[in-house]
């Protein structure tokens, strides 16, 4: 009798849990911005009456969190929706494990609101399995208008104009270019330096079809060579260096540039740095067409069961989408909606140019996924190109060596 | 009466097995469990999850012409042969010269100690600091007048492993000291005032008689010291993380890297497996030997 009150009991506190959609959420944005950004899209998913639970795993580039996750995958309890980048996407989605919304996607037509670049990495053979927040440009160039001025230079549009620039920024005393040494960010410089020399066909063929002609080729060689350029451009005092200390020399005007993603930006306005008066955001010198390495953030969702999680999800997508969250978000994490529909005013320069270039080169066919973040490769051969570009820029290798090298690692990961 | 005594004696037989289970039971699965199982995955073409596809010796021959797992085996050599070695000596200088019947030894011996009781990461972290040329040793030199002073190990791909087995250094030799002292105290004073007698100067009495004297401490010196070296990762990472360049990877974080941030599971089980297979190369001889010569 006692045990069979206790089972009603547990059953009677337990019913009113089971009918509450719920939704947990794994991610690995714990900094300032990144999290008051994810905050946007909370406060609408509580709005209305899901209850969000908070999985962060701190660690930037999401390393750890990937590692916690397939622990969770491998102990049969996956997350209703975790932060993934790229080609991490495709792979659990070959794994069967994503679920999608496709009846919600259809519904709020996302196809119409979403660039193709966009496409390509949340809908995986024709499901939606992640639901896109942000669009980050990583050929950036983050410059310090008082450095500038202070050699009265304009800001460089070819790399022949920045490689100049680099002896009077040194003449007066000024660090050229603020870097910081882990590999990762090395790998980033590279995608950006490849675009930016060898044009948008060139990146395509080299990083992502992964032609073992072009990587050996005279443009690789030419891309290596500017990587050597920008090698002596640095400080002494670079490696192991975190980015973020890196863009706080530019905005004390230590060093006049640095070549990092668009999330630098939020360095700049927790300083209290305004675009424009205080320093510049331009794309990285493109000598052959116009180009854009785009980074995607979605969190993608795992299949569940359970009709409350189910639920969870589908409100998550849809409060991720809506077009005020989308706003709200990217205006504290610094980067750009991945919706094209929207009114981007209350949104910085930076931004709104930003979201300019890629609808025109996302329609020019310009528009390239980044390799750095495994969006243009696997992480296999991301992770093998990244100890040859890091060996390159921390020794003295040639041009020619280093595009051999490259070839190499690439070619022993596939 | 009589059975409850039975009872007892038999709870007695049995008490330190029951005591016993639970943590032999742990041991057995996620120790010697995951051995194996880490040694069947790397025969696997495990990608990003555990599969069980059979690729034979595959990924042993993948990871051996990687120029990362070359570098990471060079590494370690140098690595553990340097911090063995000076852990050593300056642990039985330090307790050499601790035992000399000193004043303020109690206070002295815990100086010493004390680093062992902060964590890799905190040591890594304070010395990255520490030998950082912009706001270390070199910037406080030069800001106390020595313009010309440089210290950049720490940023030179050529250099940058010796910090590491610096910060190790002087993590675990007050450790190694300590027991030392302990095998030190252990000798009989017997022997060595007969020696002393015998008119064996100091040098002699050291050379022939106390460091033979504490061998049993060199090994367990040595033991501990080997497998601190050959896992070492969290120092690694906290100090240099890997860099410059990929100059100071090591066997553990290359492991780390590719079973979990690459998706290579496979080639990372096998180079743990290789991991193991060089620690067991160095310690089973060597405690053959030792264990060997104390039955005869």
């Amino acid at each position: 009798m006692k045990v069979l009150s206790i089972t009603a009991l547990l059953l009677a506190t337990a019913s009113p849990a089971l009918c509450d959609p719920t939704v947990e959420v794994m991610h690995f944005w714990t900094s300032g911005g990144e999290a008051a950004a994810l905050g946007a899209v909370r406060d609408k998913v509580v709005a209305e009456g899901v209850t969000w639970t908070d999985a962060p795993v701190a660690g930037g580039g999401g390393d750890q969190a990937k590692t916690a996750l397939q622990a969770r995958i491998a102990s049969g309890n996956p997350p209703a929706a975790m932060l993934m980048l790229g080609q991490t996407i495709t792979d659990w989605a070959a794994e069967g494990l994503l679920g999608n919304v496709d009846a919600l996607a259809e519904a709020q037509g996302w196809d119409a609101a979403l660039p193709q670049a966009v496409k390509d990495f949340t809908r995986v053979d024709g499901h939606w399995v992640s639901v896109p927040t942000n669009v980050h440009r990583t050929d950036m160039i983050w410059a310090s208008k008082a450095a500038f001025d202070k050699i009265g230079a304009a800001y460089p549009t070819t790399w022949e104009e920045l490689n100049a620039l680099a002896p009077k920024f040194a003449e007066a005393g000024i660090i050229p270019l603020a870097h910081g040494g882990q590999a990762w960010q090395e790998a980033y410089m590279f995608e950006a330096v490849a675009l930016g020399v060898g044009g948008a066909d060139f990146y395509r063929k080299a990083l992502i079809e992964l032609d073992d002609a072009t990587l050996r080729g005279p443009d690789m060689v030419a891309v290596f060579d500017q990587m050597a350029a920008l090698r002596g451009m640095v400080d002494p005092n670079f490696p192991g260096r975190d980015w973020n200390l890196a863009s706080a020399m530019v905005i004390n005007g230590e060093a006049a540039m640095q070549i990092m993603g668009d999330w630098a930006k939020g360095e700049f306005t927790n300083a209290g740095k305004v675009p424009g008066d205080d320093y510049a955001c331009i794309p990285v010198p493109k000598a052959k067409g116009d180009g854009f390495v785009y980074l995607v953030n979605s969190l993608s969702l795992f299949t569940q069961t359970d009709p409350d999680l189910i639920e969870g999800q589908e409100v998550l997508a849809s409060a991720i989408m809506d077009k005020d969250v989308q706003v709200a978000f990217n205006l504290a994490k610094g980067a750009i909606p991945a919706r094209t529909d929207i009114d981007l005013s209350a949104m910085d320069s930076c931004a709104q140019s930003t979201s300019a270039a890629l609808a025109a080169n996302d329609a020019g066919g310009t528009a390239v996924p980044t390799f750095a973040g495994t969006h243009a490769a696997n992480a296999a051969v991301v992770g093998a190109a990244t100890d040859a570009i890091t060996a390159f820029f921390n020794s003295d290798m040639t041009a020619a060596e280093g595009a051999t090298a490259l070839a190499d690692a690439i070619a022993a990961a596939q | 009466m009589a059975s409850e005594a039975d009872f007892r004696t038999r709870l007695q037989d049995w008490l330190p097995r029951l005591v016993l289970a639970p943590s032999f039971a742990v041991t057995l699965v996620f120790v010697y469990g995951f051995i194996l199982f880490t040694i069947v995955l790397s025969f696997t073409g495990s990608k990003m999850l555990p599969k069980f596809t059979w690729v034979g010796f595959e990924n042993y021959e993948k990871l051996f012409a990687l120029p990362a797992w070359n570098t990471a085996i060079i590494n370690i050599a140098i690595f553990a042969s340097l911090y063995i070695v000076i852990c050593t000596g300056i642990g039985l200088m330090l307790a050499i010269f601790l035992d000399q019947k000193i004043r303020g030894e109690g206070m002295l011996r815990p100086i010493y100690l004390y680093p062992m009781a902060l964590s890799f990461i905190v040591t890594g972290t304070a010395w990255k600091w520490f030998l950082d040329p912009g706001i270390g040793l070199q910037q406080v030199m030069r800001n106390a007048g020595w313009e010309s002073f440089t210290f950049t190990w720490i940023k030179d791909a050529d250099f940058a492993l010796y910090t590491i087995v610096l910060a190790a250094v002087w993590q675990t030799s007050g450790f190694v000291m300590a027991m030392f002292l302990a095998g030190l105290r252990g000798i009989d004073n017997e022997i060595l005032k007969a020696a002393q007698i015998d008119g064996a100067s100091n040098w002699q009495l050291y050379r022939r008689i106390v460091i033979p004297l504490l061998r049993p401490a060199f090994l367990s010196a040595f033991v501990i010291l080997s497998h601190l070296a050959i896992k070492s990762y969290d120092l690694v990472i906290a100090l240099t993380g890997g860099g410059p360049g990929r100059a100071t990877e090591m066997p553990a974080t290359f492991m780390y890297s590719y079973t979990f941030t690459r998706n290579q599971m496979g080639i990372g089980a096998s180079s743990a497996v290789i991991m193991l297979m060089t620690i067991a190369a160095i310690m089973v001889p060597y405690l053959y030997a030792e264990l060997k010569e104390k039955k005869e």
